[in-house]
């Protein structure tokens, strides 16, 4: 089913009318977002749908800035007095804000753009029947419940397509396609009051990229689900997780939500400047820190990079939602601090002439916000075979099951779905219930070692939540497996 | 706004495009304003509104749904052929139910004229009055100022016809001094029980309070747990009393039911028309709400069951499901824990040593079946000693059982509407719990 923007008029059309609305004398700059969008979610339980459904919706929103303050409005209803009336509504409502207002709101220049990006794929999603996407679930979820102690198996696939038109009144044209696919699976066994759960390739609904159906082929969904299932249910046979300060190595998928929680959240400048106070919270890295924090160990080196470059990552996309182009921006550098993620409003706290493009909203009815691009981990020298023989003493840990950090994001406590015991440089017992805890300057500086890009994955994380209203969105994060020392390791399950 | 009439004539046309054995309509939107302030000055402000209509077709024991914001003729045509087409590509379900027929349903007022007035303007001066608090005491202020209607809408072919419409309005204030913060929140259809002058003055209160703030050893410390904090973390068992969750052995109630796990004096109900609750008196697929008794004196007496779990288990729909098709079955969403006369004031004054929590933050589920949960304190954490708050504390890390926690309660407050952030608006009371654990400490 095709949302039709097009079919009567176009996306462009809507934006003109709505910008055409606006007393150009009074409006400072206004930007509209028309978007259209189509989703496909399937999901098999125990042999059996689990649900299946499409969802397509078409709207737009309004920016304006007036007396140096916002307005914003968003309508799903097109017609033309709507259309007029949306604009009015963001102008009232920007008139509103300057009741309250304290200062100016000012934007860093940008140039004005008028372009057309498209995210390559190889096969359209949407091109394949639900059928062949049921019967590869199926599959899957067959490997799994073949193993015995297995007690409920789910799989799952997404496919979302957003057309976006962006129009400003500093002449900005661009319309952007991005087509994300995402799948994934798990296996939960339940026996002598204990629930284990197993997920793969990621938990929560597994691995999201900008791709098309190709992911599917990559993933090996079925080729992997038996083992997963298989560990599952070993784990209740596993011994508990020990307390105390440890050795760990962190999985790359495990490694990607790290560095979402502890250093992408932190590194958003809104947050650093009290935006997000009342929700998401602050952040540690006050503006004193930029080049002056030893944020890492000398090996730790961090990118924003939502360049097609970088991969194809939930945080790849051709133009952000101010309409300013991707782009890479160091935000550790051999250890040191020296980036933030920011905005056309934000960048002027950092004497930045020009924003670093994350502004991002999720549909067509929310602002854009600071948002985490692609926020990777580059990768090291180490081959994931020789750090494990490198190891004399430690636990490697794989899949994140819990995640938890303070509202200025220093302290932080994640658990993982397994684990194994590293005894002289070999993989020997496998523990259930793992997890460790620390203080993310701490962490970071205590990383000795980071896999080589033969272990790195760009993995997807589509459930980053942020603002309010509550939007959610995608976020890529690079990661090699990494090895981090003297780390609290089973403090969760002291009690 | 959609109206009832508006819904049915969608239907109709609706049903003139489905060739399907049965066809279920779900409308569902509103409008919803926010205004947003950060640094003592409006920063965001927005406003909504959208519609969804959603189809799930049947043919021959084969569902699927389709959504679609669009309402022109060719669009309804389009959701209704996209909804045939996945159903037709499923296998078909045996376990699949005929829809639910005509309902009489007992009347909910959540909708008040007073919420849909409210204008910018209106938000704007109650937030500058917030600010003036807040510059007064050298403080800043950060919150929302939200209203809104909403609607939801069930219609099938078997003659069902479930309409609802509600208000909301939310005032959430965090007041900061340079190192320390206040917290305060309050929801409700109504607009009139919104006062977010008393909000700001008490979260700027609770920032005052904890200035300077110490740091304690990490432990097991008496606690006293405000409705946020309570709401927020017991927010995160009731997905479990759920039929499905038990058959599907997910949930940590499964080989529990009927067995006392809880205090004596812990008593849980589900029920949409207590006076403080939200929401509309039908579930997903437009079954009547009914009120159910889940835990009494710490006793496991109920789950929910929708009409498809209910039938396999062998007992009585409760009207608790989601929209079909889905794999979870069901959940109570109007969660009413009975309290009792305390006042936070006694609680704290019958401790010897304890903490006392405003309210937590980014809380998850550490182990499914032991229900140990992490998370923060946040905006107000207080050391109590001989009976009285002695001073601020740096925020702590927790690892605690919900079990645990509800088989250690000593003192209960008086039950009220109260909303947090991790979970729904709750009625509920303050806790004071004779055992928490705290594992670590922040560094603020």
């Amino acid at each position: 089913m095709h949302a039709v923007a097009t079919r009567n008029r176009s996306m462009r059309e809507y934006a003109e009318t709505v910008l055409d609305h606006l007393d150009r004398r009074e409006v400072q700059y206004a930007d509209v977002r028309v978007i259209e969008e189509r989703e496909r979610n399937i999901s098999t339980k125990n042999g059996k749908m689990g649900h299946t459904s499409s969802e397509e919706s078409l709207g737009l929103g309004v920016r304006v800035l007036l007396q140096g303050c916002w307005g914003f409005a968003a309508t799903d209803d097109l017609s033309a007095d709507s259309l007029a009336a949306v604009a009015k509504r963001a102008v009232e409502i920007a008139r509103a804000s300057a009741m309250a207002k304290k200062a100016d709101t000012i934007l860093v220049p940008e140039e004005k753009i008028v372009a057309v990006w498209n995210a390559p794929f190889q096969i359209d999603p949407f091109s394949t029947t639900v059928e062949d996407n049921l019967n590869l679930l199926l599959q899957a979820d067959a490997e799994m419940r073949a193993v015995p102690g297995v007690t409920l198996a789910e799989a799952s696939l997404h496919f979302q397509r957003t057309r976006q038109f962006f129009m400003s009144t500093e002449g900005s044209a661009i319309e952007q396609t991005r087509v994300v696919s995402g799948a994934g699976l798990v296996a939960y066994s339940f026996l002598n009051n204990e629930i284990q759960k197993r997920s793969y390739p990621n938990s929560f609904g597994g691995q999201y990229q900008l791709k098309g159906y190709e992911l599917m082929e990559e993933l090996k969904l079925v080729e992997n689900a038996r083992r997963v299932a298989e560990e599952a249910v070993a784990l209740h046979q596993a011994d508990q997780c020990p307390q105390g300060k440890r050795t760990i190595i962190l999985g790359s998928s495990q490694l990607a939500l790290q560095i979402h929680e502890s250093i992408g959240h932190p590194i958003e400048l809104d947050r650093v400047l009290g935006m997000e106070a009342n929700y998401a919270g602050m952040s540690f890295l006050t503006l004193d820190k930029l080049r002056n924090l030893k944020y890492g160990s000398a090996i730790v080196n961090v990118v924003a990079d939502a360049r097609l470059e970088h991969g194809r990552g939930l945080g790849t996309f051709g133009y952000d939602d101010e309409g300013v182009p991707a782009q890479r921006t160091d935000i550790i550098k051999d250890g040191l601090f020296v980036g933030y993620l920011t905005s056309r409003e934000t960048a002027p706290a950092l004497s930045a002439k020009r924003s670093n493009g994350t502004m991002r909203a999720e549909g067509w009815n929310h602002i854009p916000l600071i948002r985490m691009t692609n926020i990777s981990l580059l990768p090291g020298t180490r081959k994931f075979d020789e750090l494990i023989a490198d190891t004399d003493d430690g636990i490697y840990m794989e899949t994140n099951r819990s995640w938890s950090i303070d509202d200025r994001r220093y302290h932080f406590q994640f658990g993982c779905e397994i684990a194994w015991e590293i005894r002289n440089g070999k993989k020997a017992r496998m523990l259930k219930n793992p997890s460790y805890s620390g203080i993310t300057t701490e962490f970071w500086n205590s990383c000795d070692a980071i896999c080589d890009k033969n272990h790195w994955v760009l993995w997807g994380t589509p459930n980053c939540g942020k603002g309010q209203p509550s939007q959610t969105m995608g976020t890529g994060h690079g990661a090699a497996p990494a090895r981090f020392r003297n780390v609290t390791v089973g403090i969760a399950y002291a009690s | 706004m959609l109206p009832k009439e508006r819904c049915q004539e969608i239907f109709s046309e609706i049903l003139r495009y489905s060739d399907a054995d049965e066809t279920e309509l779900l409308l569902s939107g509103g409008t919803h304003q926010l205004t947003r302030f950060a640094n003592n000055t409006i920063h965001q402000n927005v406003a909504e509104e959208g519609y969804v209509l959603s189809v799930r077709t049947v043919y021959g024991g084969r569902t699927a749904r389709s959504t679609t914001n669009r309402h022109d003729p060719e669009s309804l045509r389009r959701v209704v052929a996209e909804s045939a087409s996945l159903a037709r590509q499923q296998p078909a379900d045996p376990e699949l139910l005929p829809m639910p027929g005509p309902q009489n349903f007992r009347a909910v007022e959540r909708h008040f004229e007073e919420t849909t007035a409210v204008t910018p303007q209106q938000r704007a001066e109650a937030v500058v009055r917030a600010v003036q608090i807040a510059e007064k005491n050298g403080q800043t202020a950060a919150g929302t100022f939200s209203t809104g209607v909403g609607v939801q809408a069930i219609l099938n072919s078997r003659g069902l016809v479930a309409y609802y419409q509600d208000t909301h309005a939310e005032f959430s204030v965090t007041m900061m001094s340079p190192d320390s913060s206040g917290w305060a929140k309050k929801t409700s259809p109504d607009i009139r029980e919104i006062h977010a002058e008393s909000l700001a003055l008490r979260a700027s209160e609770i920032a005052s309070r904890s200035r300077n703030p110490r740091e304690l050893p990490p432990g097991d410390y008496v606690a006293i747990l405000e409705p946020a904090a309570v709401l927020d973390l017991i927010g995160f068992m009731f997905f479990d009393f759920s039929g499905q969750g038990v058959r599907d052995k997910r949930s940590f109630l499964t080989d529990r039911l009927g067995q006392k796990i809880f205090g004596s004096n812990i008593h849980i109900s589900d029920d949409v028309y207590h006076p403080l609750q939200f929401g509309p008196p039908f579930d997903g697929e437009g079954q009547n709400r009914q009120a159910v008794a889940l835990v009494e004196k710490g006793v496991v007496n109920s789950l929910t069951y929708s009409r498809r779990t209910a039938k396999t288990m062998g007992v009585e729909p409760t009207g608790h499901g989601f929209p079909l098709p889905n794999e979870w079955g069901e959940a109570p969403t109007n969660i009413v824990v009975a309290g009792d006369r305390h006042t936070v004031e006694e609680m704290i004054a019958s401790t010897e040593r304890g903490v006392l929590v405003t309210r937590f933050w980014y809380i998850r589920e550490v182990d499914p079946y032991r229900k140990i949960l992490t998370g923060m304190t946040r905006d107000g954490t207080f050391y109590v000693e001989d009976g009285k708050i002695q001073h601020g504390i740096r925020n702590f890390r927790f690892n605690e059982s919900l079990i645990d926690l509800l088989n250690s309660t000593e003192m209960l407050g008086v039950s009220e509407r109260a909303s947090g952030e991790e979970s729904f608006p709750m009625v509920v009371p303050a806790l004071k719990v004779s055992s928490f654990h705290f594992t670590e400490v922040t560094k603020f």
